[in-house]
C-alpha cells in the first residue's frame, strides 16, 4: 500500500468548469489544449510558431478570449512569462515549437525555476512514431529540460493530455512554485478526443506541506520573546506566499528589524523605519552587521543562499535560528538552524503573530541605526552616476513604478536605491542572474498590469542580449505597451569590470563594450520613441518626457564609466568584512 | 558512510532518468540501483545504495521525496533489513578445474546454470557480502563476465516502503 499524503494542501489550483462538455463532438488535441487553458482562467500567452505547433497556432488563430503575444525569441516568451507571473501571482504560459524553439526556452525556464515562478511551457514535439529517430527539429525536450524545471510530462496519448495539462498547472502554482513543461507531439495535437475534459488529478507522490507544526511555531515565538537583538531574514518565500501584512504586524508588535534578501523585496516596506534594506553581497552595511550581530534569527522564506551567508563559519555565529520554508530541502542545506518549520509562510505567520510578546527594543534599535549613521548609503550628487539616476528614478515615480531589472550592478544598484514598499512590484533574476532578462520581463509584466507605469532597467550588456523584444515593445499588435526603458549605459560589463578591477589585478579581460551601437538610433528604428541623457540636469526631464508619452519609451542614459557597488562582501569573506568606497579595498 | 534508500515511485516514463539526474546533477553516488514493478502496476521499487555523510544522506532524501514521481522514501540503513544481490558468474572451467567450481557453487548455495567446454556460468543469490566473497572465490579461475542487480532489501517485521 502506498504511502498517504499526510498533509492538508491548499484547493487545487481553481479550474472552471469546461464550457465543452465531454460527449459532444470530438476535440482536436489542440482544441483540448486551449479549453484547458480557458480552464485556468489565462488570459495571455507567449508563443512562437513553428512546425510542431502548427496544429496548435491554427486553432489560436480563432480565440478572441486568450491575448497571443508574439515575442522575437522563444527566450523573450520564457522571460514574459516570466515576469507576467512574478506581478500577477498567475502562472505564466510561453509556446515554442520543437527541437529550437524548445531549447531556446531553457535559460527562461532555469531563471523560472531557481526563483519560483510559476510556469507552464508547453512545447511542440514531433509526432510520436518518429520520436528517437532524430527527425527534422527532434530534441529531447524532457530529458534536457528536466534539471531546469519542477517537473515535465511528454503525452504520449491523446488521453492523457487534459489530465498532464491540469497536472502541470497545479505543479506549478502550488507548493513552492517553479516552471512545469509539457511536451506535445504534433499527432497528439492533431488527434480527436471524446473524453473528460476535467479528469481528477492523481499525484500521490506530491503533496507539499502548508500547516506548520505548531510546536515549533511556539518555540520560535519563544525564542524572539526572549532575544534582546531578533531580526527578521525575508526572502522571496515571504512575497510568494502573500505574508507581507503579517510580516509588519510582527515586526511592528514586537518592535524587530527587517532585512530582506533581493527576493524579498517589497515583502515589507522600505519606507518603515525598521527596514534596514538587502543584505549579502551588495547589501546595506547595517543590515550586514545587524546579521552578524543579532542573538535571534527568523529566516521567512529565505534559503540562506551563498550571496547572503559570505563565509559560512562566520555567519551569524552568535544566535539562535528559526527557518520558515515551504520546501524542506531548503532547511539545513547550507545553515544549520535550531527551529526548522516546514510549513507556508502566511499560515505559520498568522500562527505566530499572536505569540509574540509586544515588547520594544530600544537598545538594539539605537545600535543599529548608529551602524545606519556611520554607513550611509548615498549616491554621488550632480554627477551622471549610474545610482544617481537610479535613485532619481524611484524620486519621480515615488517608489511606486513595477520595475523589471536585467543583471549587474545596475541590479544591485536598483535593490538598495529603488525602495519598494509592496511586494510584487519588482521582476529581478536572482537565483540564476540572467543578462537579457530585463526587456521581456517588463514587457511581460506590463501585460499583466496594463494600467501601471512599468520601467525596465538595462545596463548596456545585457540589453542587446534579447533586444530583438523592442519589437515586440513597439508592434501596433501590442497597443497597451507603455514599458519605459531605462538603459544604464557605461560601456563596460561594469559588474564583470568590477571584479577584474577589484580581484583581478585590473586585467579588463572582454568587459569593455564601449563599441555599442547608438541605442537612441536603434531604439528608433524599432519604432521606439528614444532620446539620450548625458548630463545630470537632464535626468529628471527625461524621466518626466518618459512618463508622459502615451506609449513605450526608451532613455539611453550615459552614464560615468567606472564606478563600483559599494558595499561589497567578497567572495568566501565573511558578510561583516565588505568593501567600502573610497578607500582601496585589501585584496583577499 | 553506505546508505540504503527504498523508494516507492510511480511507475510512469522517465522516473529513473529522473532519479539518476537528480543524483548526477547534484553530485550524489549511486554505488547501485534496482528497479522494479510491485503487487501494484501503478508504482514500482527503486532500491539506491549511495554513500554520504549525514547532512548528504539527509539531503538525498529531501531531494528524492521532493520529485513529484516519487511517493515515498525510506532510509533503510536505520531499520532491520533483509538484503540480496543476485549475481551471474562466467567462470573459466577446464575439466581439472570444474568439478570444484561446482562444489565451490554448490557450498554457497548457488546453481550451475550453464555449462560449455571452456567455462562455466553460475548463479547466486545472497547479501552483498556473500557474494563478494564467492567472486573472490572464483578469480583464481579466471573471471569472465560479471552481471549482478545491487542490492535489494526490504524492511523486516511491519514497516513497509
Amino acid at each position: 500500500m502506498p504511502g498517504k499524503s499526510k498533509s492538508n494542501p491548499k484547493p487545487t489550483s481553481k479550474r472552471a468548469k469546461p464550457a465543452q462538455t465531454s460527449g459532444s463532438k470530438p476535440l482536436t488535441g489542440a482544441a483540448v489544449i486551449v479549453e484547458c487553458l480557458r480552464m485556468h482562467n489565462v488570459e495571455v500567452v507567449f508563443g512562437y510558431p513553428g512546425g510542431s505547433v502548427l496544429p496548435l497556432f491554427d486553432e489560436l488563430y480563432s480565440v478572441r478570449d486568450i491575448r497571443i503575444v508574439q515575442p522575437r525569441h522563444e527566450q523573450g516568451a520564457a522571460h514574459m512569462a516570466d515576469g507576467y507571473a512574478r506581478v500577477s501571482n498567475k502562472p505564466g504560459v510561453c509556446i515554442a515549437t520543437s527541437g529550437p524553439g524548445a531549447t531556446n526556452l531553457i535559460t527562461g525556464l532555469l531563471t523560472a525555476y531557481m526563483d519560483s515562478v510559476p510556469i507552464v511551457a508547453l512545447t511542440g514535439q514531433v509526432p510520436t512514431s518518429l520520436i528517437g529517430n532524430d527527425a527534422f527539429q527532434e530534441a529531447d525536450v524532457t530529458g534536457i529540460t528536466r534539471s531546469v524545471s519542477k517537473h515535465n510530462f511528454l503525452v504520449k496519448s491523446i488521453d492523457e493530455l487534459a489530465l498532464s495539462i491540469h497536472e502541470a498547472f497545479h505543479i506549478a502554482t502550488t507548493g513552492r512554485p517553479g516552471p512545469v513543461v509539457v511536451d506535445i507531439p504534433k499527432n497528439i495535437q492533431t488527434a480527436l478526443f471524446d473524453g473528460p475534459l476535467d479528469p481528477p488529478i492523481d499525484l500521490p507522490g506530491y503533496a507539499p506541506n502548508y500547516t506548520g507544526n505548531i510546536r515549533q511555531i511556539e518555540r520560535a515565538a519563544e525564542m524572539l520573546n526572549n532575544a534582546k537583538r531578533p531580526l527578521f531574514y525575508v526572502g522571496g518565500g515571504a512575497v510568494i506566499s502573500g505574508a507581507h501584512e503579517e510580516i509588519l504586524k510582527a515586526a511592528e508588535k514586537a518592535e524587530i528589524p527587517v532585512t530582506m534578501t533581493l527576493m524579498g523585496l517589497g515583502a515589507f516596506p522600505a519606507s518603515n523605519p525598521l527596514s534596514l534594506g538587502m543584505l549579502g553581497m551588495h547589501g546595506t552595511a547595517y543590515a550586514n552587521f545587524a546579521i552578524t550581530h543579532c542573538d535571534a534569527l527568523i529566516s521567512i522564506g529565505a534559503r540562506f543562499d551563498d550571496r547572503v551567508t559570505g563565509k559560512i563559519d562566520a555567519f551569524s555565529p552568535n544566535s539562535k535560528k528559526a527557518h520558515i520554508d515551504i520546501d524542506p530541502t531548503s532547511i539545513d542545506k547550507t545553515v544549520k538552524v535550531d527551529i526548522p518549520i516546514v510549513g507556508d509562510v502566511l499560515d505559520v505567520m498568522k500562527k505566530l503573530v499572536p505569540l509574540l510578546k509586544k515588547q520594544e527594543r530600544t537598545e538594539w534599535l539605537k545600535t543599529i541605526n548608529d551602524w545606519r549613521k556611520t554607513h550611509k548609503l548615498d549616491t554621488p550628487k550632480n554627477e551622471m552616476s549610474a545610482p544617481t539616476v537610479i535613485k532619481t528614478l524611484h524620486d519621480v515615480t515615488k517608489g511606486n513604478a513595477v520595475i523589471a531589472v536585467d543583471v549587474g550592478q545596475h541590479q544591485m544598484w536598483t535593490a538598495l536605491y529603488y525602495g519598494f514598499d509592496r511586494p510584487r512590484r519588482f521582476c529581478v533574476s536572482g537565483g540564476l542572474g540572467t543578462m537579457g532578462y530585463g526587456l521581456p520581463a517588463g514587457i511581460g509584466a506590463q501585460f499583466a498590469l496594463p494600467n501601471e507605469e512599468v520601467w525596465t532597467i538595462c545596463g548596456d550588456g545585457g540589453f542587446m542580449m534579447n533586444i530583438q523584444e523592442l519589437a515586440t515593445l513597439a508592434s501596433p499588435r501590442n497597443k497597451e505597451l507603455k514599458l519605459k526603458v531605462m538603459i544604464v549605459n557605461n560601456g563596460w560589463l561594469g559588474m564583470v569590470r568590477q571584479w577584474q578591477e577589484l580581484f583581478h589585478g585590473r586585467r579588463y579581460s572582454q568587459v569593455d563594450i564601449s563599441d555599442n551601437p547608438d541605442f537612441v538610433k536603434l531604439g528608433t528604428a524599432f519604432g521606439i520613441k528614444s532620446e539620450a541623457c548625458t548630463e545630470y540636469k537632464d535626468i529628471v526631464p527625461a524621466i518626466e518626457r518618459a512618463r508622459a508619452f502615451d506609449g513605450p519609451y526608451l532613455i539611453d542614459f550615459r552614464v560615468k564609466q567606472e564606478e563600483n557597488v559599494y558595499p561589497m562582501v567578497p567572495a568566501g569573506a565573511a558578510v561583516d568584512k565588505m568593501l567600502f568606497y573610497p578607500k582601496q579595498p585589501e585584496l583577499l | 558512510m553506505r546508505h540504503t534508500i527504498s523508494c516507492l515511485v510511480r511507475n510512469r516514463f522517465g522516473v529513473l532518468a529522473h532519479v539518476a539526474g537528480l543524483f548526477s546533477s547534484r553530485g550524489y553516488n549511486i554505488e547501485s540501483l534496482t528497479v522494479s514493478k510491485t503487487e501494484d502496476p501503478m508504482f514500482s521499487r527503486m532500491t539506491i545504495v549511495t554513500i554520504g555523510d549525514d547532512s548528504i544522506i539527509e539531503q538525498i532524501r529531501k531531494q528524492l521525496g521532493k520529485l513529484i514521481d516519487i511517493i515515498k522514501v525510506i532510509d533503510l540503513s536505520d531499520v532491520e533489513t533483509v538484503e540480496r544481490d543476485l549475481l551471474l558468474i562466467k567462470v573459466n572451467a577446464q575439466p581439472g578445474t570444474r568439478g570444484e567450481i561446482i562444489q565451490l557453487t554448490e557450498a554457497y548455495g548457488g546453481r550451475i546454470v550453464d555449462i560449455g567446454p571452456k567455462e562455466l556460468l553460475a548463479e547466486l543469490t545472497g547479501s552483498e557480502k556473500k557474494v563478494d566473497s564467492f567472486v573472490r572465490l572464483m578469480q583464481p579461475f579466471g573471471i569472465k563476465e560479471i552481471a549482478r542487480t545491487g542490492r535489494v532489501s526490504m524492511a523486516r517485521g511491519s514497516t513497509t516502503g
